[in-house]
Parts: C-alpha cells; structure tokens; sequence
C-alpha cells in the first residue's frame, strides 16, 4: 500500500516536471516559428513587391527572373545573416553572463567590439581601405571591405587574446576578466579616437559608416562562414549547458560537481569572443542583441541552459531579424543602421518585462 | 579504509593555515571537525575535494590519490557542500538533478531522474521541487544543496556548517537522515560544525583543530571540559544527559 502510494506520488511528481519543461519547449518551439514567420515577412519587405507565394516558389527553385536575383542574392543572405548573427550573439552574451557572474555582461562587455573597430579604423584610415562617393543614395562606401575585415578581425582576436592572457594571471576570476575587458576597450577606443583625430573628414566618414552595424554587407559567403561558426558554437555551448547550470550555483559548488571552473571559462570567453569578432567584422556593431536576448528570454523560462541557450539563440534572431526588418521599413527607401533600431526595439520590452519581474514558473 | 589524510599542509601567500593534517575515516563514520573560527576547517575540507590545492601531503580515497583523479571522477566519489550557497533561477527539482552531472553524458537518464526524486524525498522536498531556488528561504535552501550532494552518490560527502542555516527541527532532521544514510550506504561523511551538542549527535569521530595542527583526535571521550578550554578558550561542563554527553558554557 504504502509502495503504491509513493509510486502515485513519484509518478505525479514526474508529470509535474514534464508539464514544466513542456512549457519551456514549448516557448521555444514558439520562438522558433515566430522568427520562420519574420524571415518571410522580412524577405518579401522592401522597394520591390513580393508576395509571399512568390517567395515560397522562389524558394523552392520554381521562381522568375527578377524574384530570383532580388531574393536569392539580397533579401535572403540579409534575412540569414539577421537570424544567424542574432543567435550567435545572444547565445555568446547568455555565455557570457554565465561565465562572468554578471547580468550586465554581452558580447561587448571584453572590448572586442572596440578592438575590432580599431581594426577597422587602421583599414580605412592608415591603409586607404575607404573612399567616398557622392553619387548613390549610400554616401560613403568602403572600396576594400575585404581589408576592412581582415583587419577588424585580426584586432579583434587581438584585444581576445591579450584579455586571455590577462585573466589568466588571475585564474580566470569573472573579476578579472571583466576589469581587464573594460580597460583593454577603453584602450582601443582611445587609440580609435587618436587615429581618427589625424584622419581626413572622409575617411572619418567613411569609419562611422563601417561602425554602424548594417546586415546588408553579408553575400552567401559570409553568411555561410558565420553559419559554420555560429552552430558549432551553439552545439559547443550545449554541450556544456550542465556545467553552466552547475556555475550558476557558485564557483565552490561546481567544482565540486566536477566542473573544471577555469577551462569551462576559458573555453567559453573564447568561443564568445570569436562570435562577436566575426560578427563585427563582417557586419558592423551590433549592440544590445546580446545582453538584453538572454535577459529577454530567461524573464520568461529561467536559468535552466538546457533551455536558455536555444532560447537566447532564437530570442536574438527574432530581435535582430524584426529590427532590421523595421529599419528597412520604417522611411523607406531610406535603410537606418540596425545597430539603434535594435536598441529603440529591445529596450522598452526589455523594460517592461523588467518592471513585471520575473515570470512565476 | 575509505579516506585517507597524510601531512597535509596548506597557506595562503604569507599565512600558514595548517599543516600536519595526519587523519582517516573508515566506511560507516561520522566526523566532526571541531574549532575556533579561522582556523582551517574550510579549507581542510576544501583541500580534501581538490578546491583547494595542498602545498604538500596526499590525500587518499579508498585507493586513488585525488591528484590522480580527473575532477569528474572525484565528483563522483566525493559530495560537498559548500558554507555559503548562491541562489540561482533553477528549479529545486533541476538544482538536485544537477547532483548527477558527474554522470550525466549529454541528457539525464531515466535513472538520474530516479534517484533525483528518491533524493527530494528523503529531505522532503517534493512540495517545493518545481519552486524556483531565489525564492526558497536560507534553511529550505541549505536542504536543497544537500540533498544534491546526497544526489551525486557519493563515497565520501563533505559537509562545510550544513545546519547554519535550519531551525531546530531541521537541523535534527536533517543531521539524522545524512547519519542514515552514511550508515546504510557504508560511505562516510565528514562535517564541520559550531555546535559542539549537535556534533555529538551527529558523529561518531571528532577532530579538534587548533594553531594549525590536530589538537586531539578520538571518541566522544575527548570532549572533555579540559580540551573544549583548550580550543575554544572557554570554561564549560559536560553533564551526562540520557548518557549523552552534553556540552554546557559555565
């Protein structure tokens, strides 16, 4: 008798458990069709008029002419681009968090961003990588952005490594690293700010342009080396989600849970870092994705990492995909930087889910 | 034997904190680790489950040398828990279950969820198991961190003040069914506590620590008035109560 009622009880208390984490996969798997929704709305927005059946057949292989090169060469790289480098940044600043103990830290807490723009800076300003041209509705282009990129992520796996190696004369502490991210950004920015004191208005111009985070730099061949990155990424970070969870308890806890706490941080900084490089180079500054992604979504279904990270991943996707939807939209022909469209979207949700606290199961 | 403690010794740049450390712990024991404030119970046990690295001694379980062992095996012979907690948005179901990460592959077996409700039954826990940890309070907190490391199955489980934070009842409770279980399962714990009277109730080997070094070691025959003066620096009599010793501040 007293067997069956306790395999009553365990069986109820199993039920309990799998309603609950049916309800976090659930959120995820909404998630996930919300941003399949978005990129079909994101692929037909624009100057020209597409329908989504045409975007359908297009797809498919069965679409014509000029549907074909408008989505298969522009609207789509940039829609993937959005969905790939959101989720990637999402993902690295939910890391991040983790790894650092901090709810204010994201992919550009370490400085690279600067460092990358630094890199950036060097390209346009000292080796004549950016021009100006007067003609187009876009004022300023960037005639050798292969440089531009080159050098933005040389400087920012650069800033990566020197924050490594500092940190490492502290065991990794979460301290350390961050004390050491915001000086060696504050490094660059100023080296930044000196260059561009003895640069020429155009090349400034030409800087400020590249700094503005902007989804349309991507062709197929960025989008696919990001692709690459971002998912062995993503799987990397799931691979570790239980040592996440065990950090979250305290440093003491999760080695005694069989976390080896420093590697676990390096590791994890690093594969950060090499997200936000690459993003950055390839497509600008992209702030606010990835702090207020992961805090988006863990709001709604808490720390769990089984959870958080496909969450965060999906959360930044859909946040980065509608805001560029959004600058494309909002005064078109005209496209605004996504980089502030990000901010203008994400902070008053992310306000408001702050006033709500947090949501009760 | 089951743990085996050989000349340890351990500072922090410019402080020694003990050294010496000479001790073992058969399979079914309860030990107690007495004294003052500072003076290295914490990190004795730290020490012990590799948190801490020793400047020099060796440290046995069962056979292997815990230097020899990768973190996750030694996790899975030893469980500790930690003075100091930190809430986390988790649930207490998730928060035990994470008791079986040392042995979790990729995903959580059908037997980790087992032994994870077995475990928040024990401590009885199953009301709060879908309770998110920043909402319990400190004593049904303290609960949930043991019962994780009851979770991991472990041979040998560390217990740094495992009862600072429960009321009376609780801090019964609690030390019974952690001696239940060191009893049934023949693994040993070894526990630092402030409260000499529920140090008696819980174990059955004491360990005194002062200046760095083991005091005294033994039965409950060594708490004695002479050797609590001794530690603590305090005068207190030891009546028998029920053929109890007990400990009482004069």
């Amino acid at each position: 008798m007293k067997q069956e009622v306790s395999a009553i009880a365990n069986s109820h208390l199993t039920a309990l458990y799998q309603q609950y984490t049916g309800r976090k996969k659930f959120v995820i798997l909404l998630l996930a069709l919300m941003t399949a929704a978005l990129s079909v709305i994101a692929i037909n927005a624009g100057s020209m008029d597409v329908s989504p059946y045409q975007v359908f057949m297009t797809l498919l292989g069965r679409g014509s002419g000029i549907f074909d090169v408008v989505i298969w060469n522009i609207r789509l790289p940039r829609v993937l681009a959005g969905i790939i480098a959101g989720s990637g940044l999402s993902a690295a600043g939910c890391v991040m968090q983790n790894n650092l103990r901090n709810p204010l830290a994201s992919p550009s807490t370490l400085g690279i961003s600067n460092a990358a723009a630094f890199g950036a800076n060097i390209a346009i300003i000292v080796f004549g990588a950016g021009s100006i041209q007067s003609s187009s509705a876009d004022a300023v282009i960037i005639n050798n952005p292969y440089a531009v990129t080159a050098s933005a992520f040389m400087w920012a796996m650069v800033g990566t490594l020197i924050i490594i190696l500092l940190a490492r004369l502290r065991g990794f502490s979460p301290e350390a690293m961050v004390l050491a991210g915001v000086a060696i950004g504050s490094l660059f920015s100023a080296a930044t700010i000196l260059i561009q004191y003895f640069a020429q208005d155009v090349q400034v111009a030409a800087v400020v342009f590249w700094t503005f985070g902007d989804l349309g730099r991507a062709s197929w061949k960025e989008v696919a080396i990001m692709a690459f990155l971002v998912i062995l990424s993503i799987a990397y970070f799931m691979f570790k989600r239980w040592d996440y969870n065990a950090l979250d308890t305290g440093e003491e806890s999760a080695r005694g849970l069989g976390v080896n706490v420093a590697r676990v941080r390096l590791e994890g900084m690093f594969i950060s870092s090499l997200i936000t490089a690459v993003s950055v180079s390839f497509l600008g500054i992209i702030g606010f994705v990835g702090l207020v992604g992961p805090q988006i979504i863990r709001r709604i279904i808490g720390s769990d990492h089984r959870f958080l990270i496909p969450g965060s991943a999906l959360m930044g996707a859909l946040l980065l995909l509608s805001s560029d939807t959004l600058a494309r939209t909002v005064i078109a022909p005209v496209v605004l930087p996504v980089g502030a469209i990000t901010s203008f979207l994400g902070a008053p949700l992310f306000l408001y889910l702050l006033a709500r606290g947090y949501q009760k199961r | 034997m089951i743990l085996s403690v050989n000349g340890l010794k351990f500072k922090y740049p410019g402080r020694r904190v003990f050294q010496d450390i000479d001790f073992s712990v058969e399979k079914g024991d309860c030990l107690a680790i007495l004294g003052t404030n500072g003076v290295g119970k914490s990190t004795l046990l730290k020490c012990i489950n590799r948190i801490l690295k020793p400047q020099s001694g060796a440290v046995y379980i069962q056979e292997d040398e815990i230097f020899k062992l990768s973190r996750n095996e030694l996790a899975q012979k030893v469980g500790y828990v930690a003075q100091k907690h930190e809430s986390a948005r988790l649930t207490v179901f998730d928060a035990v279950l994470l008791g079986r990460k040392p042995y979790i592959k990729w995903d959580a077996s059908p037997k980790d969820m087992e032994i994870t409700r077995r475990t928040l039954k024990l401590l009885d826990l199953e009301d709060y198991s879908l309770r998110y940890l920043d909402e319990l309070s400190g004593g049904e907190l303290q609960k949930v961190v043991i019962a994780r490391a009851l979770a991991q199955e472990p041979n040998i489980l560390l217990l740094d003040e495992p009862t600072s934070n429960l009321d009376l009842k609780n801090q019964v409770e609690v030390i019974d069914i952690i001696k239940k279980v060191v009893k049934s399962q023949q693994i040993a714990a070894i526990v630092t506590m402030h409260d000499i009277n529920l140090a008696i109730r819980f174990a059955d080997k004491f360990i005194f620590l002062k200046n760095g070094t083991i005091f005294e070691a033994g039965g409950v025959e060594i708490i004695t008035p002479e050797n609590i003066e001794s530690v603590y620096s305090i005068r207190v009599a030891v009546e028998k109560f029920n053929n109890i010793p007990v400990v009482l501040p004069i």
